[in-house]
């Protein structure tokens, strides 16, 4: 309860994108454009309230790590941002997501069509187990009916991308729940990339995977910022500091901080933040 | 020491005692059928000769054959699953994917519970008043298929949500992610992934549904045909009436021709069934 004029004290100071903005172009050599603008975000499960107004801008091809402890909420932002928090029952959402200026929240928009420019991938690699390595990589295409001319350049491009193809060029008729935990994830990451998405959303993607498969995403991540526009949740501070060029950090569905990777982790300005990163709580 | 030991002496006695009376359960069971089956292919396997597969029913039990019945029950089957599987897994796939849960969803879980404990010959009398009546089909293979289809609805039904719920719901987010919409999902992914559940499910009730004699009796299924069914129309009989009406004869040549009906009976659900073991086995193969 007397956290209460604090938090708001703290959401001026963070929550406002002018701010935001200002301190990031400061920061950086190359003019960076926001591509995901957060205002004021709140969503529900049936009555309970797992994000209490959240407003951050997500840079163009850059990473973002949104950080905090279970149950901050971190998963359901994310969702939020290519409309997949709706897809469970009794969750709600209020407030407005901007993508390229357009809020995805609007009454006109297909939040099919959205998730295609918005690509997903889950903390539990979840390859289709009666699709093959290939028609893995394809289902994005052949779910919405698309037909490509050139499957066996597209196949290869994205698990290019991946970093799989290298692993699986010679056994792409095999199945997909085949491969290990960690070629699974990339195998994920492939059948995302293959839609051509602009943004990447990532839940815990290295959560369920050993540090060997973790290290092999991290490159990975680290990249595909420079092409794509990467939001990755993590509970790993580590790994936040290592693939994220701005870190969030969430605290009961609240923003408590938000800046440049570096600035978070060596600078915090909230001391809840500074418990959160050494290690005091979480 | 000796204490534990002897405590531990005394708990397997119950444990002992507890399988036996398992083992007995389950040998009970499988010795009656056993003799019931002996009795029947001791009797009827003689018969058995491609004449009695191939003729038609006659006066003589020594001349009467089974085929009548034999298509008779074919075509029925394929009515049946013609009409009972795509309604079935259709409202199976509504109330898994599509619905919303509230009364009118619970209510309409309640009523196919209830209606797969309903005795087949209720569903005779409301084939015979709704499709052989009202609908005026007559006494055909078509009401029959119909009165059979709305009979399994229920177990197709059961059988096809429990398979559909196997399929994780993250596979659904993962399709969903890649912006496919609902139909594309079920139809590319969860179907897929569901299918041997959903044609075990199918299988054996299209084996129970061939094993009917009642509900077909009801709406007025001939006993003695000794013509083929040539359209959807047509009078018919099957093998459950046929085998019903020559053990019901004075006779003991037309028992010894019931008897070697129930061998008939028996392999093609045992192929039924069989059928069904081998999907589920070669899909789960395919799978893992």
């Amino acid at each position: 309860m007397h956290e209460r004029p604090e938090e708001r004290h703290t959401r001026d100071r963070f929550g406002l994108p002018e701010s935001l903005l200002a301190s990031a172009n400061a920061m950086t050599v190359v003019p960076t454009t926001s591509k995901i603008r957060v205002e004021n975000l709140r969503a529900w499960f049936g009555q309970t309230e797992v994000l209490k107004g959240i407003t951050l801008s997500i840079t163009e091809r850059r990473s973002t790590a949104i950080i905090g402890p279970s149950g901050c909420g971190k998963s359901t932002f994310i969702r939020c941002l290519n409309r997949m928090h709706e897809v469970v029952r009794s969750a709600r959402v209020a407030g407005r997501v901007f993508l390229d200026g357009t809020d995805i929240y609007e009454d006109g928009i297909n939040p099919v069509r959205l998730r295609q420019r918005v690509g997903m991938v889950f903390q539990k690699p979840n390859p289709f187990p009666t699709m093959s390595i290939r028609e893995n990589v394809l289902a994005g295409l052949r779910l919405q009916g698309i037909r490509s001319h050139d499957q066996d350049g597209l196949v290869e491009r994205a698990l290019r991308n991946a970093a799989l193809w290298d692993e699986v060029k010679d056994i792409l008729g095999r199945s997909g729940e085949s491969l290990s935990g960690g070629q699974q994830q990339r195998l994920c990451i492939a059948r995302a990339l293959a839609l051509e998405p602009e943004v990447l959303l990532m839940d815990e993607p290295c959560s369920a995977l050993d540090p060997v498969a973790t290290a092999k995403i991290e490159n990975l991540i680290h990249d595909l910022r420079k092409q794509y526009t990467v939001a990755i949740v993590t509970h790993n501070m580590q790994q936040a500091s290592r693939v994220a060029d701005y870190t969030a950090f969430l605290y009961i569905g609240e923003l408590v901080e938000f800046g440049e990777t570096t600035d978070l982790f060596t600078n915090p300005s909230d001391p809840r933040t500074e418990d959160y990163i050494t290690g005091r709580f979480g | 020491m000796s204490q534990t030991q002897g405590a531990r002496g005394d708990g397997l006695a119950p444990e002992r005692a507890f399988k036996a009376i398992c083992l007995l359960a389950l040998a009970l069971p499988l010795f009656l059928l056993l003799v019931l089956v002996g009795k029947a292919f001791a009797d009827g396997w003689p018969r058995l000769t491609w004449d009695f597969l191939s003729g038609y029913p006659s006066r003589n039990p020594q001349l009467a054959g089974i085929l009548p019945a034999l298509a008779g029950s074919m075509c029925l089957m394929l009515l049946t699953a013609a009409i009972g599987i795509p309604l079935g897994v259709g409202a199976a796939i509504y109330l898994e994917e599509y619905s919303r849960p509230g009364r009118l969803t619970s209510l309409v879980e309640v009523n196919i519970s209830n209606l797969a404990g309903v005795p087949s010959i209720i569903y005779g009398l409301l084939g015979l008043e709704l499709f052989v009546r009202t609908m005026q089909m007559g006494r055909s293979l078509l009401a029959g298929a119909a009165t059979l289809a709305l009979l399994i609805l229920p177990m197709v039904i059961m059988a096809s949500r429990e398979a559909l719920r196997t399929v994780p719901q993250s596979t659904r987010e993962a399709c969903y992610a890649l912006g496919a919409d609902r139909w594309q999902t079920v139809r590319r992914v969860v179907l897929p992934m569901s299918l041997p559940g959903i044609l075990t499910g199918i299988i054996l009730s299209l084996a129970r549904a061939i094993g009917e004699t009642a509900p077909l009796i009801t709406i007025g299924a001939l006993t003695y045909v000794a013509f083929l069914p040539n359209s959807v129309n047509s009078p018919f009989t099957a093998l459950p009436i046929q085998i019903f009406n020559w053990i019901s004869r004075p006779q003991a040549g037309f028992h010894v021709n019931a008897a070697a009906g129930i061998i008939v009976l028996l392999a093609i659900m045992l192929l039924l069934n069989g059928t069904a073991i081998w999907l589920r086995a070669r899909f789960q193969r395919r799978f893992h």
